[in-house]
């Protein structure tokens, strides 16, 4: 390198050409990087393009060969099938529109429920096993490693398995006689048919805003005034008496049923699938072992230093956890929950290895009644998208709000 | 200390005698640290205590000692007991294994498994990666396509709808990572691309798999597909399954591909491209080497995660693990020891899963060597 730069220096350097043009010129074209891009790109949407008119024109020969009607005219159409259980009336004269709501209806409900059950054993397992308490701490080890590494799927099928080889309704295991399961389901104690539960489900929101409230004011006052209040009783009282006053204001007569064994079957109260039981066990107890991890991994990444410190400044244990290590474990615990509650719900498709009426087994059904397999594709896939989305949205919004607030 | 003490005897003249000290080793002490640490973790401990007690006798018991072992006899010995059927997987275990793949010929999915295992521990050591591994891989595959297809070498043909078992889920399972891997990074790096459309095209497609479940893209690969394009056209299940599953994986892992390239530094690209290095050798030399590096780890879970998901072939109708194992069960005679066949399913996954997160986690120790004093 330096020899020949020595040799060069010394002799006048030849004059280098100016650059070419940088124009699009015909001669040699193909060598052009802008013409190379724009060729590629081109090259690409034309096969993509290609590929779905091919696609799509064979589906519409196709379907009009069988005489199917196209476009969604279908979905105020009549259904012509049952449904299993629905939350919503559903008989066979009903649409098909209404079966899509019952399929998004079932899905909610058992990702609603699974989302619930597995943040509780979730946060459980993940602080059980920071614990210094060997016996708790290998306990959820186990736990964890079990559930995580084994396929979703044939858990809940193992559940369903256990579920169907449970006792007839006659010999159904029973807790003093109010909840009982057998190989029909579980049937707990529930509002009857007609009771006006839905005021009190109202109060119960009106409640929570309320207490939301409460919270935020204490929160202002305490870093304005550094006085304490524990909010905690005066929020139960909260939420036990405003649903019960705006209950007992509508004079809602106050029915729990208690199901019974009556005739071949138990009635009454809130009935549980064994379908809806396994899809939601399923669901549930996987989902949880991640969440578990997350957990143990968001709180672990709280620096030591940082939990020193604050008992060194003699705050007491509680506010350490809540206000010191909590908000920073946060950070790290949503992004990636938010990924696990996604990956739950679009699970729940896996109803349909049991037969649990949600939307991915719903659409199946509706896809062969109606014959109009792609508009049922393009609103199933649609449904799930939004479902997703979300989802997704929520989180981002939670997440935003326990993000670090920087300038 | 010793002579402050001694003083302080000698000044109060009388040396009290103290209390033994509190052992700090043994087994004693170990539970007092560990178990009995506090009135809460005390309670932990009772409490984990009672519920193995009230579990594991019970446990034990149904699981081992009133279990049928043997299926000489059919299943009257399971009728006999109320313990576990472990007899069913002594019957039952050819077809749960292997499917609908013909009897005769089951000696070929199990020297197909045998390769595949013993070519995924080879490949598990690090001594070995070098290119001969890859040349081993590819003249494995080829006999492993061999010996399921047959119809050479005197060979009985067996077409993929034949296939079934554990054969099926491990080739599901190989053929989805090893396609799927390039896939995605084509996919990560054409979401990196300042081409427009391929990068739109990749976002979309990338997002759109992400957002629906692995159910509905099968389901589209496999029963849907075939409406679409001509009979003649169409690829047979096995391969529409595969499809499928890849697409899924690849959508996940470019994702994971994505990270590890916006993980390298400006520096890296900036420095390739003084060095008038062209975009692929960039790519091929300088980026992914770094980048397949940071995704390891990430990737491993992926991967445990593609294996998981095998059984959902099983939803389309092949006859994988689980798919046998649910036909296997149609039989009058055994149909009500399905617990147990599932539990036996459910421990082999467990093994390699399980060994797969294990060794995924050390890997992660050995490529971080570097980052830790």
């Amino acid at each position: 390198m330096t020899y020949s730069n020595a040799k060069t220096t010394g002799e006048s350097l030849p004059r280098r050409k100016p650059p070419k043009m940088q124009g699009l010129s015909l001669n040699g074209f193909w060598n052009d990087q802008r013409f190379r891009n724009f060729a590629a790109q081109a090259i690409v949407i034309a096969l993509v393009i290609g590929f779905f008119v091919y696609i799509f024109g064979n589906a519409q020969r196709a379907l009009s060969d069988q005489g199917i009607k196209t476009g969604f005219g279908f979905l105020m159409d009549s259904a012509g099938f049952a449904i299993g259980e629905s939350p919503i009336p559903f008989s066979a004269s009903d649409t098909f529109l209404r079966a899509y709501g019952v399929g998004i209806l079932n899905t909610l409900k058992v990702s609603f429920a699974a989302i619930v059950l597995a943040s509780i054993i979730g946060v459980l397992l993940g602080v059980a096993r920071l614990s210094r308490n060997v016996m708790l701490n290998r306990f959820a080890s186990v736990y964890v490693e079990v559930f995580r590494n084994t396929p979703q799927l044939l858990q809940i099928v193992f559940w369903y398995m256990l579920a169907v080889q449970l006792p007839g309704p006659k010999q159904a295991f029973s807790l003093d006689g109010i909840a009982f399961l057998s190989n029909r389901g579980l049937a707990i104690p529930g509002p009857g048919e007609g009771s006006g539960f839905g005021f009190a489900l109202i109060g119960l929101v009106i409640a929570a805003g309320l207490v939301v409230l409460l919270r935020r004011h204490l929160e202002k006052r305490l870093r304005q005034t550094g006085q304490k209040f524990n909010g905690l009783p005066l929020s139960i009282a909260i939420m036990v008496i405003v649903p019960a006053v705006i209950w007992t204001v509508f004079g809602t007569p106050s029915q729990i049923e208690i199901p019974a064994l009556r005739g071949f079957n138990i009635r009454g109260g809130l009935q549980l699938s064994p379908e809806f039981l396994a899809l939601f066990l399923g669901l549930s107890l996987y989902i949880a072992a991640f969440i578990a991890e997350i957990v143990r991994a968001g709180i672990a990444s709280v620096n030591q230093g940082q939990i020193e410190a604050a008992t060194a400044m003699g705050i007491k244990n509680s506010d350490v956890l809540w206000r010191v290590v909590l908000p920073q474990a946060m950070r790290v615990i949503v992004p990636p929950s938010t990924a696990q509650y996604v990956s739950l719900l679009k699970n729940s498709s896996l109803g349909v290895m049991i037969g649990y009426p949600e939307l991915f087994n719903l659409n199946n059904t509706i896809l062969t009644a109606s014959g109009n397999t792609v508009e049922a594709i393009i609103i199933m896939m649609a449904i799930y998208l939004s479902l997703t989305t979300t989802i997704a949205v929520i989180m981002n919004w939670y997440n935003r709000s326990v993000q670090l607030k920087e300038r | 200390m010793t002579s402050h003490r001694l003083i302080s005897n000698a000044q109060t003249g009388a040396s009290a005698a103290r209390p033994a000290p509190v052992a700090t080793s043994g087994l004693v002490h170990w539970a007092r640290q560990n178990l009995f640490d506090g009135i809460h973790n005390t309670i932990f401990t009772l409490l984990c205590c009672a519920l193995l007690i009230a579990t594991v006798p019970d446990l034990f018991r149904w699981a081992i000692w009133d279990a049928a072992w043997t299926s000489a006899n059919g299943a009257d010995a399971c009728k006999a007991t109320t313990g576990a059927c472990w007899a069913i997987v002594q019957e039952k275990y050819r077809l749960m294994l292997f499917g609908t793949y013909p009897y005769e010929q089951h000696w070929r999915g199990a020297l197909v498994v045998l390769i595949l295992g013993v070519m995924s521990i080879v490949s598990g050591f690090r001594v070995f990666w070098t290119k001969w591994l890859l040349v081993a891989w590819c003249v494995a595959w080829v006999a492993i396509f061999v010996l399921q297809l047959g119809g050479v070498f005197g060979l009985v043909p067996t077409p993929t709808h034949l296939w079934g078992g554990l054969p099926l889920t491990l080739l599901i399972f190989f053929s989805t990572v090893i396609g799927g891997l390039p896939v995605a990074i084509l996919l990560a790096l054409g979401r990196q691309s300042n081409l427009p459309i391929i990068k739109a095209l990749c976002i979309g497609f990338v997002e759109m798999v992400r957002g629906v479940p692995l159910v509905t893209v099968l389901f589209m690969a496999a029963l849907i597909f075939p409406l679409f394009v001509p009979e003649a056209m169409t690829p047979d299940k096995f391969v529409r399954a595969l499809i499928g599953m890849l697409m899924f994986f690849a959508a996940y892992a470019a994702d994971i591909f994505r990270g590890g390239l916006q993980a390298i530094p400006r520096g890296q690209y900036e420095a390739a491209e003084a060095l008038g290095l062209p975009y692929w050798q960039k790519t091929t030399r300088i980026i992914l080497p770094q980048t397949l590096r940071i995704v390891l780890p990430a990737l491993m879970n992926d991967i445990i995660r593609a294996f998981k998901n095998t059984t959902f072939i099983a939803i389309i109708g092949l006859f994988d693990i689980l798919g046998a194992t649910k036909s296997a069960l149609e039989d009058p005679t055994w149909v009500s020891y399905g617990t147990e066949a599932y539990l036996f399913v459910i421990a082999l996954y467990f093994v390699v899963c399980f060994s797969m997160s294990k060794y995924s986690a050390s890997l992660e120790r050995d490529l971080n060597k570097g980052n830790t004093r």
